[in-house]
């Protein structure tokens, strides 16, 4: 394993988590309750203990290039259990966030998911289900995803062939182009 | 008057942020100021001298002091002016270390209110007047409250000494916790039968008054003549009579009560002794059990008992001792598990507390000494210990760490061994925490020689599964998700401050910290006192104690009450309120106000009535001063004068540095 040299911590890194997350990373003393109650640990390549404690140091590439803050479910479980009240779930946010802005995609298919979701809301100001899928398909290829399911859903009406619009579509795509101007803006900076 | 300033650096602690020199120059500005210094540290031997030598060469009769707080180092600077020929009440101190320097980065700001408080100091000062104190009897008695080890430690070192002991315990029988605790570590050495020995000597010592099933009401008075008021609970048993015999239980037909004593992991009579080596072994009636108290039938106790001591119609009784001292020795209670709802919130029958477990393994617990699972008997051979139960979890306000844990987690670990050979225990921990002689070397062993696993990780939830429960945690030295499925679980839960312990720091009046533990004068030169002369501390009311801590300060603080009572006779305060009897004229509003009950009315010889004040009595809080229409009454050394000395000094500070 690598030697993680402590003398350079990356405080910016440590600072932008912290201002983002509007959490104290310092205060995790690393007893491991989100790492014992998270559903999802089996995949994690890093557990959420772990992560923490990553951060705790400054590292930003090992953490930002991690596999579990994509399969964060954001169930919560890491938030309520902790006992000194940190919000784990919304620093995994954050650092999902900071790894997409870096160019880091380490679970190509959930970033691929996330994006088709957000093109259809910003479309139709609401999930056209058929759309993001057919979307999320044409990103990854992934033809057979969750075919299964459809006999399920479609007596209950829930892959309706038509998307349906709501009221101010207009609005919901006003916020992200709002979000994509004050991106550009502060890029420019 | 000619006044002496000194103006101490503290080291760095008041240079690094106040100009010392700078207020010491400037304080030779001030009226009837001669002379002015300004040194590294005043408090220590050639400080001390520098202020006698000073107070002869320049024929001073007031020092101001600009150091520290007062509670600091009052009594060591009055000490100086008395070697140096000077009244002790001719000195005044300007905190400015606690109100200057730690509070405040700005140099200069600091600078101007270090001057300006020693500027008031001075003002001050030059109406101060020599104060001479009383001397008054000590009744050397002692009352102790609270029979756990720290308390009976306490009360056999006092009654040893030959002081009268009056111990008033809230149960029905002395031992606290240690008595219900099998092994102590890390000797592995039985629990009651090095305790029991030390309670039977309470029992039977001539200077030693037992009170069980009471509880203090009242606390008057001041240090060496404390009036206290005990309320002896009703046990609707006559004790001059009962012999212990315990007939009463064996035909008592109300079965089903909560047995306190065993943690409620059994049933016991309404009618009941809680175990075989209480002190003292007496039957009491549980009001909330008994046929009798309730509807009026049955009375089984009183036929079968063959000394006829039973008694439906007692009453609690209000007893009062006079005593010269007070040792708080009230223990703690258990962390109240149910609030973590991940745990099973209580419901889970095997899932348990380290306590209760502790009753499982004893000898004299419900099940013999034989390890069984509550819900079925079945002898379990998965053990899972999980540590840190209400203990360093900000989350449910118990941030601190209780201490214990660590090692009777490892003892108990041990024991299940012991008891079960061919069991396996798990230990859930944070970090061990084992500094005490001997104690890391069990930790190991409990590791080593019986292959106790250790996971370093907290607990997330506890959940049944068919017969046996799973317990998911993490091992964050592994650095993942692990799970042990287990037939018990022994929460080791932590430890809080005694119920009620709140109420009865107030009537001893005594500081509690915000977890209702009782502070100590000063947490380390001063550990077994309090700020309230006379009362002092024992044990773990004052926050987590091991045995071998609370039975230390159990002696601690015999020995200090010893050196109370070394003396025939007190010094009072002399800061206390007095009145101008040509002023007063006699409304008696003062007495009305005072807390204490230090005032009196008295017939002056024209016939007048007048107030006057019991010095011994007052406190010298001056809530009468403020209440007295004439200004008659004067709290000496706070007088009206000294007070408006004071504020006229602030408001005419003047300084250019």
């Amino acid at each position: 394993m690598e030697t993680i040299p402590l003398n350079s911590p990356d405080k910016d890194f440590i600072r932008e988590v912290q201002e983002r997350s509007g959490q104290n990373v310092q205060s995790c003393y690393q007893c491991g309750n989100c790492t014992a109650g998270c559903p999802y640990n089996f995949a994690y390549d890093v557990s959420v203990s772990r992560i923490m404690r990553l951060v705790q140091l400054g590292q930003r590439e090992a953490v930002l290039k991690s596999h579990s803050i994509w399969l964060c479910a954001t169930c919560q479980s890491c938030t309520t259990r902790c006992p000194n009240s940190i919000e784990v779930a919304k620093i995994m946010d954050v650092l999902r966030h900071m790894a997409r802005e870096a160019g880091y995609a380490t679970e190509r298919n959930v970033k691929a998911f996330g994006d088709a979701f957000l093109e259809s809301v910003e479309k139709h100001g609401r999930v056209y289900e058929l759309g993001v899928t057919a979307s999320y398909v044409k990103k990854t290829g992934r033809f057979w995803t969750d075919v299964d399911l459809a006999p399920a859903m479609l007596p209950k009406n829930k892959l309706s062939i038509k998307p349906h619009e709501i009221r101010g579509k207009e609005h919901v795509a006003e916020i992200f182009k709002r979000y994509r101007e004050r991106d550009a803006a502060k890029e420019n900076r | 008057m000619r006044i002496g300033v000194f103006v101490c650096h503290c080291g760095s602690n008041i240079a690094a942020t106040v100009d010392c020199p700078a207020v010491a120059e400037q304080a030779k500005n001030l009226q009837d100021v001669v002379f002015t210094t300004d040194t590294m540290y005043t408090c220590s031997e050639p400080g001390q001298n520098e202020i006698i030598e000073a107070i002869k060469e320049h024929n001073l009769d007031g020092v101001v002091v600009a150091s520290c707080s007062p509670r600091m180092h009052e009594a060591t600077f009055r000490r100086a002016l008395e070697r140096a020929g000077l009244n002790r009440y001719m000195l005044e101190m300007a905190n400015i270390r606690e109100h200057v320097s730690w509070i405040g980065k700005d140099k200069e700001r600091n600078t101007v209110k270090a001057f300006e408080l020693v500027s008031i100091a001075a003002a001050k000062l030059r109406n101060n007047n020599p104060l001479f104190a009383n001397k008054f009897d000590v009744t050397k008695r002692v009352l102790v409250i609270g029979g756990g080890v720290a308390g009976i430690q306490a009360a056999l070192d006092c009654a040893d000494a030959g002081y009268q002991v009056v111990m008033v315990e809230r149960e029905q029988s002395i031992g606290g916790k240690m008595a219900k605790i099998d092994k102590t570590f890390p000797t592995v050495d039985c629990s009651s039968c090095i305790l029991g020995p030390k309670m039977v000597d309470v029992a039977q010592h001539e200077n030693i008054t037992l009170y069980a099933m009471s509880e203090v009401e009242k606390i008057e008075g001041y240090v060496g003549n404390f009036d206290v008021q005990v309320r002896k609970k009703a046990t609707y048993v006559n004790w001059d009579d009962c012999t212990g015999c315990g007939a009463c239980m064996e035909k008592c037909p109300s079965k089903k009560n909560l047995d306190a004593f065993n943690e409620g992991i059994s049933k016991c009579t309404a009618i009941n002794i809680p175990f075989p080596q209480a002190i003292p072994k007496k039957a009491a009636i549980n009001p909330e059990g008994c046929m009798m108290l309730k509807k009026g039938k049955c009375g089984v106790c009183a036929k079968v008992c063959p000394t006829k001591c039973i008694d439906f119609e007692q009453k609690d009784e209000i007893l009062t001792e006079k005593v010269g001292a007070v040792i708080a020795a009230t223990g703690y209670d258990m962390f109240d598990h149910s609030v973590y709802k991940q745990y099973g919130a209580g419901q889970y029958p095997d899932v348990i507390t380290s306590l209760q477990y502790e009753r499982l393994m004893n000898a004299s617990g419900p099940t013999g000494g034989h390890i069984k699972r509550p819900s079925d008997g079945k002898e379990p051979k998965k053990v899972v210990f999980v540590q840190c139960v209400g203990s360093r979890d900000p989350a449910v306000g118990r941030p601190y760490c209780s201490g214990f844990c660590c090692m009777y987690t490892a003892k108990q670990a041990i024991l299940t061994k012991d008891h079960i050979p061919d069991s396996d225990s798990y230990v859930f921990y944070m970090d061990i925490r084992s500094p005490g002689k001997g104690y890391d070397e069990f930790t190991r062993r409990a590791q080593e020689q019986y292959g106790v696993q250790y996971l370093r990780g907290r607990v997330s939830m506890i959940y049944p599964k068919g017969d046996h429960y799973v317990v998911r945690g993490a091992d964050t030295l592994a650095g993942t998700q692990v799970e042990v499925e287990a037939d018990l679980v022994v929460l080791a839960v932590g430890a809080e401050s005694a119920k009620n312990a709140p109420a009865l720091a107030e009537k001893m009046r005594i500081s509690y910290d915000s977890y209702g533990f009782f502070m100590e004068a000063h947490p380390k030169l001063k550990p077994v006192e309090t700020n309230t002369a006379g009362v002092y501390l024992a044990g773990s009311c004052v926050g987590p104690r091991d045995i071998p801590t609370s039975v230390g300060q159990g002696s601690a603080a015999a020995a200090k009450v010893m050196t109370l009572f070394s003396k025939d006779k007190l010094e009072s305060d002399p800061q206390v309120s007095s009145v101008n009897a040509s002023r007063c004229v006699g409304c008696l509003k003062c007495a009305k106000t005072c807390p204490f009950g230090a005032i009196k009315e008295v017939t002056d010889r024209g016939g007048n009535v007048k107030a006057e004040v019991i010095e011994t009595v007052c406190q010298g809080c001056g809530i009468c001063t403020v209440t007295c229409p004439q200004g008659a009454i004067q709290l000496q050394h706070f007088t009206d004068n000294q007070i408006l000395a004071e504020v006229n000094a602030l408001c005419q500070a003047q300084l250019d540095f």
